[in-house]
C-alpha cells in the first residue's frame, strides 16, 4: 500500500449532485475510504412543519425533493387525510395518479441525463432529457402556474381543475416520449462506452439492499421486486395495470435500466387513467382548517424510494410532530460500502447513479 | 397482521415483559428494547428497520422505530419511552444496517445517545454545536417560534 492521500470532493463539486461532501482517502486511484458529510442544505423543515398549520406546510415538502414536488405533495397529504380520516373525490384521485405519475418521468429523466454527464458523455445526453422534461414542466406550468415548486396538491384533493385541452397534451407527450425511449436506448443503454462505464460497478446485493433499508428503483435494481405502488396500493393504484421492472446484479448499470423502465410503466399508467378520468370536482368539499389527535405513518413510492411521514397530533392546528423519512437518506448510507476498492471515476458513476438529491437528504 | 398478534407473540416468548398497547403502536420497556427487537427480526420477520425517530413529550421522549415485515405486508411502531435524566437507550445498528444514520439523526437533532452505536456523530449539524433543534425546549436568539394557529378567523 503506498501512502494514502485525502481529497476532498464538495461541498462544490459538479457530480456530487448538490452540496455533498465526501471525504474520500485515496491509494493512488483507489478508494480506500470514503465519508459522507451532509447538512450543507439543512433548514430543519421538520421543525418547520411543528410551527405551520397542516395546509402551510405543503409548499415546505416542494423543497424536499425538489425534482419532484408532486410526488412529495402527494405524499403529506395523504398522510394528513390519513391521519384525519379525510375522504378524496375520484376524479381528484385520477388527477392526483396522473400528475405525481408524469413527475415521476421527468424526475427520471433528470436522473438518466445527469447520471450519462457523469460518465462523461457530455451535454447531449443531458439535453435530450431537458428537453423531454422542459414539456412535463411546461404541462405543470400551464396546470399550476410553476415550474419547479408547484403546491398543487390540497389536502383533499387538489388545488384546481386541470385547464381545457389538458389530456390532449399528455397523450401527445406519451407517443412523443415512447420514441425517445428508444433513441435513449441506441444513445446510451446499449452503448459499448456506457455498458464498459457502468456494467458490475458498485454492485448492491439484495442482502444488503434490504440491510440498509435501500427503497424504490435501487431496491428493485438489487433484484427485489417491491413496489409499494403494487404491494400497498393507495389511491387508485390497483386498478391500473403495469409491471414492476427489476434487475438481476445490481451495479450501476442496472440501477440506470431499471429508471429507463419505469418510465414506461408510468407512461403505461397515465395511458390508463386519463382514459378513465371520471367526472365531478377534484376539490374535495373539507374544512379548510384541520386538527385532530392522534399519529399515523404513511408511505408512498417516491422516484427515489418510499418517502415516509410520520405525523404526531396533539391539539392545536399544527402537528406535533412531522418526522420526514426521506428514501435518498436511507439510500446515500449505502455509499460508503459501494465505493470502497473501485477507482475514483467509478465513484462518480455510482454516486450518479444512486440518484440523490441533497434537498430531502438535509431537509 | 395487526399490532395486538405481534403482542400476543411478544407475550408468549417474553412472559415478564410489561408491554403496553396503544392505538397505533406498542410501547416496550427500554431495558428490552435489544431482546424484541431481536427476536421480531429472527422469528416475526421484521426485518427492515424501516425509519428510527423521536417525540419530544416534554416531561419524556418517545424514541419511535418503524419495523416492517416484507413477508406479513406489515409496518410495525414500535415506542421505546426515555426519561430527560437519562436519555440513552440501547442502538439497534447490529441488528440492521440503516438504523446507524437514523439514530444519528435522532441523536443531532433530539440528543438521544445511543449506547454500542458504532459512529455516534452529528450527522447535519456543526459538531462544536451544543443545541438538539427539535426539542420542543429548543432556544436561540435568532429562532422565534411563531404563535400557534388559531384557524381562520372570520
Amino acid at each position: 500500500m503506498g501512502e494514502l492521500l485525502t481529497v476532498n470532493m464538495g461541498p462544490q463539486h459538479p457530480s456530487t449532485h448538490g452540496v455533498l461532501y465526501l471525504e474520500l482517502v485515496l491509494d493512488g486511484e483507489i478508494v480506500v475510504s470514503c465519508k459522507p458529510h451532509l447538512g450543507y442544505l439543512h433548514r430543519s423543515i421538520e421543525k418547520i412543519a411543528e410551527n405551520r398549520t397542516y395546509t402551510q406546510f405543503i409548499p415546505f415538502t416542494d423543497r424536499l425533493d425538489y425534482l419532484a414536488s408532486m410526488n412529495n405533495n402527494l405524499g403529506f397529504c395523504l398522510a394528513v387525510e390519513k391521519l384525519l380520516n379525510i375522504a378524496v373525490t375520484p376524479r381528484a384521485q385520477y388527477l392526483r395518479v396522473i400528475i405525481a405519475e408524469l413527475n415521476r418521468v421527468a424526475s427520471h429523466l433528470v436522473a438518466i441525463g445527469t447520471f450519462a454527464q457523469d460518465l462523461g458523455a457530455y451535454a447531449t445526453p443531458l439535453f435530450y432529457a431537458f428537453s423531454d422534461r422542459e414539456k412535463i414542466v411546461e404541462l405543470f406550468d400551464s396546470i399550476c402556474g410553476s415550474r419547479l415548486t408547484y403546491n398543487y396538491m390540497r389536502i383533499g384533493g387538489v388545488s384546481g381543475d386541470i385547464p381545457a385541452g389538458t389530456e390532449e397534451i399528455i397523450k401527445d407527450f406519451i407517443k412523443y416520449e415512447r420514441k425517445q425511449l428508444m433513441e435513449y436506448n441506441e444513445l446510451l443503454t446499449y452503448n459499448v462506452i456506457f455498458l464498459a462505464r457502468s456494467k458490475n460497478i458498485g454492485i448492491l446485493t439484495k442482502e444488503q439492499a434490504l440491510n440498509y433499508s435501500i427503497t424504490g428503483p435501487m431496491l428493485r435494481a438489487s433484484g427485489v421486486k417491491w413496489d409499494t405502488r403494487k404491494e400497498e396500493p393507495y389511491l387508485v393504484y390497483d386498478k391500473f395495470d403495469f409491471d414492476v421492472p427489476v434487475g438481476i446484479v445490481g451495479d450501476s448499470w442496472d440501477r440506470f435500466k431499471v429508471k429507463l423502465d419505469e418510465i414506461e410503466q408510468s407512461l403505461r399508467i397515465i395511458e390508463q387513467a386519463i382514459g378513465a378520468i371520471p367526472e365531478g370536482n377534484p376539490v374535495s368539499k373539507v374544512n379548510r382548517v384541520f386538527r385532530g389527535t392522534g399519529e399515523t405513518y404513511m408511505r408512498t413510492e417516491n422516484p427515489r424510494g418510499e418517502l415516509g411521514f410520520y405525523l404526531v397530533a396533539e391539539a392545536g392546528f399544527n402537528p406535533y410532530r412531522c418526522k420526514i423519512r426521506s428514501p435518498s437518506f436511507s439510500n446515500l448510507g449505502v455509499l460508503e460500502e459501494l465505493v470502497k476498492g473501485l477507482n475514483i471515476s467509478d465513484a462518480v458513476c455510482v454516486l450518479g447513479s444512486l440518484d440523490i438529491v441533497m434537498g430531502e437528504i438535509d431537509r | 397482521m395487526q399490532n395486538s398478534e405481534v403482542l400476543i407473540q411478544i407475550k408468549n416468548r417474553f412472559p415478564d415483559l410489561a408491554v403496553e398497547e396503544t392505538p397505533n403502536a406498542l410501547v416496550i420497556p427500554k431495558t428490552a428494547l435489544l431482546e424484541v427487537s431481536t427476536f421480531l427480526k429472527s422469528e416475526m420477520a421484521f426485518e427492515n428497520c424501516h425509519c428510527v425517530t423521536a417525540v419530544d413529550r416534554k416531561d419524556k421522549m418517545e424514541v419511535v422505530y418503524h419495523l416492517y415485515s416484507f413477508l406479513n405486508h406489515f409496518m410495525l411502531t414500535l415506542k421505546v419511552i426515555v426519561t430527560l435524566d437519562d436519555l440513552a437507550v440501547e442502538s439497534v445498528s447490529c441488528l440492521c444496517r440503516s438504523a446507524d444514520w437514523l439514530e444519528r439523526e435522532t441523536f443531532d437533532l433530539f440528543g438521544i445517545r445511543f449506547v454500542n452505536h458504532p459512529d455516534l456523530r452529528r450527522i447535519m449539524n456543526p459538531d462544536a454545536w451544543s443545541d438538539h433543534p427539535l426539542r420542543k425546549d429548543f432556544k436561540r436568539a435568532d429562532f422565534i417560534p411563531r404563535p400557534q394557529s388559531q384557524g381562520l378567523k372570520g
